[in-house]
Order: C-alpha cells, then structure tokens, then sequence
C-alpha cells in the first residue's frame, strides 16, 4: 500500500508538467479555448468580490484568527463552515446537473492524493497563520488595505516557497 | 450603503467566499486556489532550474489576475466602504495583548506588531518574516492553503483536503497557546 503510494509520489515527481501540478495546486485544468489576455479581467472582477467579503468579513483581522484558535470567537468558524457548505452544495449542482462554462467547456475536477506534506506542510502553514494572522488571501488583501509591511511577509511567503521547491524531492 | 459599510455578519463573509467557488468553475473552469500564485511568482522570477518551478506559468495567469483583484478589492473595502467604528477584540485577548503592550486597536491588525518599526525588533521580524516564510512552505509542503484544501478541496469533498485542514487548525491551536505567548513577550 504505503510501496504504490510512493511509486505514484515518484513518478508525479517526475512528470514537471501535469501530474506534479495536479499534485500541488488545483489549477491544472486549462481553457482549451483561446482567449485574449483581456478575457483573464473577469477573475479580477471575482478577486475584487472576494477581496471586499475578506476585509469587511475581517477575515483578514489578526485579532479574529487569534480568536478562533484561543476558542474566544465564532466568527471565523462561521465564515469557512458558511463558505464550505456554499462550495460542497455547488460542486454537488455542478456536477449534478453536468454544468458547462460560458464558453461551452466541461468543467472538471482532480481527485487530491494523500501524502504526508498534508500532515506535515498543514502544520507548519498552520504555525505560520497563527503568527501573521493571514493565510495567502489575507497577506494579499492586507497589502491592499494600505497594512504595506505585509509585503515583506509576501516576500517570505515565495521565499518559503521556493525552499521548498528546492527541497521538493529530499523532503518526506 | 451604511449596511455595506458596517463589519459583515460572519454568514455574508462566508456565503461570498463560497460562491468564488462555483463562479471560478463556471467562468473557466477555475479550481479556487490562492497560494499557487506564490509558486507562479517563484517560477516566473527564480526558477533557478528547479524542476518544480519548471511549468509554464503564463497558462495560469488567470490567478495572478484574480489576485490582482484581491488587492483591489481590499482598497476599495478599507476606503469607500471604510468601517469608521474601531474593531472589536474579545476582552480576554485584549488583556493578554495589553500585558505585552500591545493596545493599540485603531486597525484589522495590531499597529503594535505590524508596522515597518516593529519590523526592525525581533518580535516583529519573527512575526512577520518567520511567520510569512512558514505560510509559503507549509501551504506548498500541504499542497494548497485555507482557499485550495479547506474552501476548493472540502467543498469537492477531498478526504486529504480535510486533513490539510485538521493540521492547518492544529498548528494554529499549537502557536496561539503555547508558543506565541513567548514570543509577544519579547
């Protein structure tokens, strides 16, 4: 079992294109349809719709995060077990009723394999949410409430990054 | 506009946060996913021949784009939509915070840690620098962060999307009571 596991791990390490992406983010399924670049504007307009909800959610607050892991506030559980119950009856709609993009195009979607970095990487993010009271979202949206010194934990955050690309095949 | 303006009831925050979800898929058949951007930003800057930085990013624009309009959006809401009420911080935290002389609460975040001068003092520059890098590891060692494993992942019912999540929470339980309290007395 544990042997097949890490037979898949190996050969998605060395496939740099498909399987490692599908590995490590959730962004492999590319429109087939060509666009222009100007066509990419609507995921501003979302990033704009999220961006707002985080901020006046005070999803971004250090003091909220710091609430939810000392069990003070319900607020941040509220936000993500709102937020997952919305994604799980979409997904479920989507599929269900086997929707399409606006250009036509199956949507699909990539099973996530276990491995240990869920463990492992899930604690270490955890640790560093709690210090900078920000997940990747926030540390952008800070930066976009005038908070400028979040730039420098942006900076970190791909220095994290790429440490752990360079580590990639050596870590467990 | 005073509603809009108004800190939004957690359920309004959430409800929007979700349906990023199904717009992203219906829109172009986009997993929601915000930390890969930090691994697009390395492969388009550093590459370095590392193969894991080795893929085309430009085929994933889409998502600095949307990043983009994160940063927008959080102007537009800490400006137009500005709350002018100081934030409410639960009394028990506030009295740990003011025991390390943390009491300004003028902001989202505490001016007293997160500022370019706290930068330059060992508890900002754990707070900030430390704290930033282990974000970026941890989330691409996980394979996604809070938008990729606990919003996209859980919302497609991904067992090691929940997990990610289980351990995302316990690192944050393990930081805020036993090794922060350290750390903000410094």
């Amino acid at each position: 079992m544990a042997n097949t596991a890490s037979t898949i791990e190996k050969e998605a390490a060395n496939n740099t294109d498909y399987e490692v992406r599908s590995l490590d983010t959730m962004c492999l399924n590319e429109s087939e349809v060509a666009h222009p670049w100007w066509h990419n504007l609507k995921f501003s307009l979302v990033g704009i719709v999220f961006g707002i909800a985080l901020v006046k959610g005070e999803v971004i607050s250090w003091y909220r995060i710091q609430e939810m892991f000392r069990l003070e506030s319900f607020h941040m559980y509220g936000v993500i077990g709102t937020a997952v119950m919305v994604g799980v009856i979409s997904v479920f709609l989507i599929k269900k009723l086997k929707a399409r993009t606006i250009y036509g195009e199956e949507i699909n979607f990539t099973p996530k394999r276990f491995n240990k970095g869920q463990i492992i990487g899930g604690t270490i993010f955890g640790l560093g949410w709690a210090m900078t009271g920000a997940c990747p979202g926030p540390l952008f949206a800070l930066v976009g409430t005038g908070a400028l010194v979040f730039l420098v934990a942006i900076l970190s955050a791909i220095a994290g990054t790429w440490v752990y690309g360079y580590f990639r095949e050596r870590l467990p | 506009m005073e509603f809009l303006s108004q800190p939004w009831p957690w359920w309004v925050a959430g409800i929007f946060a979700g349906l990023t979800v199904p717009v992203l898929l219906l829109l172009g058949n986009k997993h929601f996913g915000i930390s890969a951007n930090l691994r697009h930003a390395c492969a388009a800057c550093f590459p370095a021949n590392i193969k894991f930085f080795q893929y085309d990013w430009k085929k994933e624009a889409w998502n600095l784009f949307f990043v983009g309009g994160l940063v927008v959006g959080a102007f537009i809401a800490s400006t137009v939509l500005a709350d002018p009420n100081p934030i409410q911080v639960a009394p028990a935290l506030a009295a740990d915070l003011a025991e390390n002389g943390i009491t300004r609460a003028d902001g989202l975040v505490p001016a007293d840690l997160f500022s370019w001068n706290e930068l330059l003092s060992l508890r900002g520059f754990i707070m900030i620098v430390i704290g930033g890098f282990l974000v970026g590891f941890g989330t691409r060692y996980a394979g996604g962060c809070t938008s990729g494993h606990a919003i996209m992942g859980l919302s497609n019912l991904q067992l090691p999307s929940l997990v990610a999540t289980i351990f995302f929470m316990i690192g944050g339980f393990i930081m805020t009571n036993l090794i922060l309290p350290y750390i903000l007395a410094l």
